[in-house]
C-alpha cells in the first residue's frame, strides 16, 4: 500500500477509535451514540437472526428495478434526443437545471396518486437516476468519432444496428459514468423515500427504530447501509477507472 | 431567428408538460392529482396567506444558516486540501465516499445530537452542502496551471498579490460551480429534514398536506419550491458561464 493509503487508513482507524473511546469514557452520552464496536456486534446478531432479510430483499429489489429501468430508459431517451438536434437544444436548459430541483418533494404527490406501495418509490428512484443516464448518454454520443458514423453508413447499417453495435461501445466509458451515478442516485432516492414514508424496507426500519428509541438497532442498520453504500461506490469507482483507462479518457 | 426558435421550443416543452399533467389529472381524478388550473387557483390563494409566509420563512431561515455554514466550512476544507498536497491525497477519497452515501440515514443521529429544533435542520442541510463545495474548491486549486504561478514568481508578486491576482480569479469559475451544487443539495437537506421530523417549514407543509389528503396544497408547495430552485440555479449557472467566458 502507498504511503498516502497508509495515512488514510490510520486517519479512519483513529477516527473510529476516538469515537469508541469517547463513548466508552462517557464523553458521548450512550443515548446519543453507541460505541462502534457495539454497533458491529448488534449488526452481526441482527443479520444472523434473519430478522432483517425481508427488509434487505425489499430495499435492494426496489433499487435494482429502479436502476435497471433508469439505465435502459435513460440510454434509449438519450439516443432519441441526440438524434434530433432541435429537441436536444430545447431540452438542454431543462437537463442542466434538473438536478437543482429537489425532485424528492414530489414523492408525496406520487404516493397520493399511486398509493403506498413500491410504485411511488420505484418512480422516485427512476426520476432521480434516469436523467443522469440521459446526460451521460448525450455526453458519450457527442464524443463518438465522426468516422465511426461514416463507417456505419458505408456498411449500410440500420439505425438500431448502428446504435447497439457502434455507438454503444464507442460511448461506453461515458455511459459507465452514467450507470455509476444512476446506481448511487437511485439508491439514495429509494432509501430516502422509505425513510420518509413506506410500508417496509431498510429506510423504514431505521425510521422505526429511531421512533422506538431503539438506538442499538438503529445504529446497526445505519452501519449496514453506510458500509454497503461505501463498498458499492468504491467498486463502481474502481470499475469506472478501468473502463476509462481502456478507452483513454479521464473519469468524470 | 435561432433565438425565436429557442423560445418557441421551450414554450412547446412547457405546453407538453402541462398537457401531461392535465392528462394524468383526467386519469387519476381530482383528489389524487388536481389539474393545472385548480392548482394555480389554489396557489393564488395560498401564497399570500400568513400560514405560507410563516412556513416559508422558517425554511428560509434554516436554509440560510445551513448555507452559510456549508459555504464557510466547505471553502475552508477545500482550500486546505487543495493547497496542502498530502492532506488532499489522503482526504479526497474520504470526501468522495462521504459525498456518495445516502445522508438521510444519518438524520436520526443528527436529531439525537442537535434535537428536534432548527439546529437539527441546519446541521443536516450543512452536512449535505459542505462536501461538494470542498471537493470542487480543492479541484479548482489543484487545476491552476503551474505557468500562472511561474508568472507570479517572475513578476515578484507578494504572497497576498499572488492570492488576489492569480489564485482568486483562476479558481473562481469552478468554485462558483461548487457553490451552485452546494446550494442545491443544502436545500434538499433542509427539506428532507423538515419532511421527516419538524412542525414548521415547507417540507413539513408538504407532508402535512399529504396526511390530510390536500393534494392542491402539496402540489402548490412543491411547485413553489421547484420555481425557487430553478431560478436560483439559473442565476448561479449564468454567473458560472460568465466567469468561464471571461477566462
Amino acid at each position: 500500500m502507498s504511503r498516502v493509503g497508509v495515512i488514510r487508513l490510520i486517519v479512519v482507524i483513529a477516527a473510529i477509535g476516538l469515537l469508541e473511546l469517547a463513548c466508552r469514557l462517557g464523553f458521548i452520552d450512550y443515548r446519543t451514540i453507541i460505541p462502534p464496536s457495539e454497533m458491529t456486534t448488534v449488526l452481526v446478531r441482527l443479520l444472523a437472526s434473519g430478522e432483517l432479510n425481508s427488509d434487505i430483499a425489499r430495499t435492494f429489489g426496489v433499487v435494482v428495478i429502479a436502476v435497471a429501468i433508469s439505465i435502459v430508459l435513460g440510454f434509449a431517451l438519450g439516443l432519441l434526443i441526440h438524434a434530433v438536434p432541435r429537441v436536444r437544444r430545447a431540452l438542454d436548459p431543462l437537463l442542466a437545471t434538473y438536478y437543482a430541483v429537489p425532485i424528492f418533494i414530489f414523492y408525496p404527490v406520487m404516493v397520493a396518486i399511486f398509493g403506498l406501495s413500491i410504485i411511488p418509490i420505484v418512480l422516485i428512484g427512476i426520476a432521480a437516476a434516469a436523467v443522469a443516464m440521459i446526460i451521460a448518454t448525450l455526453n458519450g454520443l457527442d464524443r463518438v468519432p465522426r468516422v465511426l458514423t461514416k463507417v456505419a453508413r458505408v456498411h449500410r447499417m440500420g439505425p438500431l444496428d448502428t446504435a447497439l453495435r457502434l455507438k454503444l461501445p464507442a460511448a461506453a466509458p461515458h455511459l459507465f459514468t452514467g450507470v455509476k451515478l444512476a446506481v448511487s442516485y437511485g439508491f439514495i432516492a429509494v432509501i430516502a423515500s422509505e425513510f420518509i414514508l413506506a410500508p417496509a424496507g431498510l429506510g423504514r426500519a431505521i425510521a422505526d427504530a429511531y421512533s422506538d428509541f431503539n438506538n442499538r438497532k438503529m445504529y446497526a442498520l445505519i452501519l449496514l447501509l453506510l458500509v454497503f453504500a461505501t463498498c458499492m461506490n468504491m467498486a463502481l469507482h474502481a470499475w469506472d477507472l478501468r473502463w476509462s483507462a481502456r478507452r483513454g479518457v479521464r473519469p468524470q | 431567428m435561432i433565438a425565436t426558435q429557442r423560445v418557441t421550443d421551450s414554450l412547446i416543452i412547457v405546453a407538453i408538460l402541462l398537457a401531461v399533467w392535465q392528462g394524468l389529472n383526467l386519469m387519476v381524478g381530482d383528489t389524487a392529482l388536481p389539474g393545472p388550473a385548480a392548482t394555480l387557483a389554489y396557489l393564488a390563494h395560498l401564497v399570500p396567506s400568513a400560514r405560507f409566509a410563516e412556513n416559508a420563512l422558517a425554511t428560509l431561515a434554516a436554509f440560510t444558516y445551513a448555507l452559510v455554514i456549508a459555504y464557510g466550512l466547505g471553502l475552508a476544507i477545500g482550500v486546505w486540501l487543495g493547497a496542502h498536497h498530502l492532506s488532499g491525497a489522503v482526504g479526497e477519497p474520504l470526501l468522495v465516499a462521504l459525498y456518495s452515501i445516502p445522508k438521510i440515514t444519518l438524520y436520526p443521529v443528527i436529531l439525537l445530537i442537535f434535537g428536534l429544533g432548527i439546529s437539527g435542520k441546519v446541521a443536516f442541510g450543512a452536512l449535505h452542502g459542505i462536501l461538494p463545495v470542498a471537493l470542487l474548491t480543492m479541484s479548482a486549486i489543484r487545476n491552476i496551471p503551474p505557468v500562472y504561478l511561474k508568472v507570479a514568481r517572475t513578476l515578484h508578486l507578494s504572497k497576498w498579490q499572488t492570492i488576489f491576482a492569480v489564485f482568486f480569479p483562476a479558481t473562481l469559475p469552478e468554485v462558483v460551480a461548487g457553490l451552485r451544487i452546494g446550494f442545491t443539495v443544502t436545500l434538499l437537506g433542509v427539506l428532507l429534514a423538515e419532511m421527516f421530523a419538524s412542525k414548521r417549514g415547507l417540507g413539513f407543509l408538504i407532508i402535512n398536506a399529504m396526511s390530510l389528503a390536500q393534494s392542491e396544497e402539496m402540489l402548490t408547495v412543491a411547485i413553489m419550491l421547484f420555481v425557487f430552485a430553478v431560478l436560483a440555479n439559473s442565476l448561479l449557472l449564468w454567473m458560472e458561464h460568465r466567469l468561464h467566458r471571461r477566462n
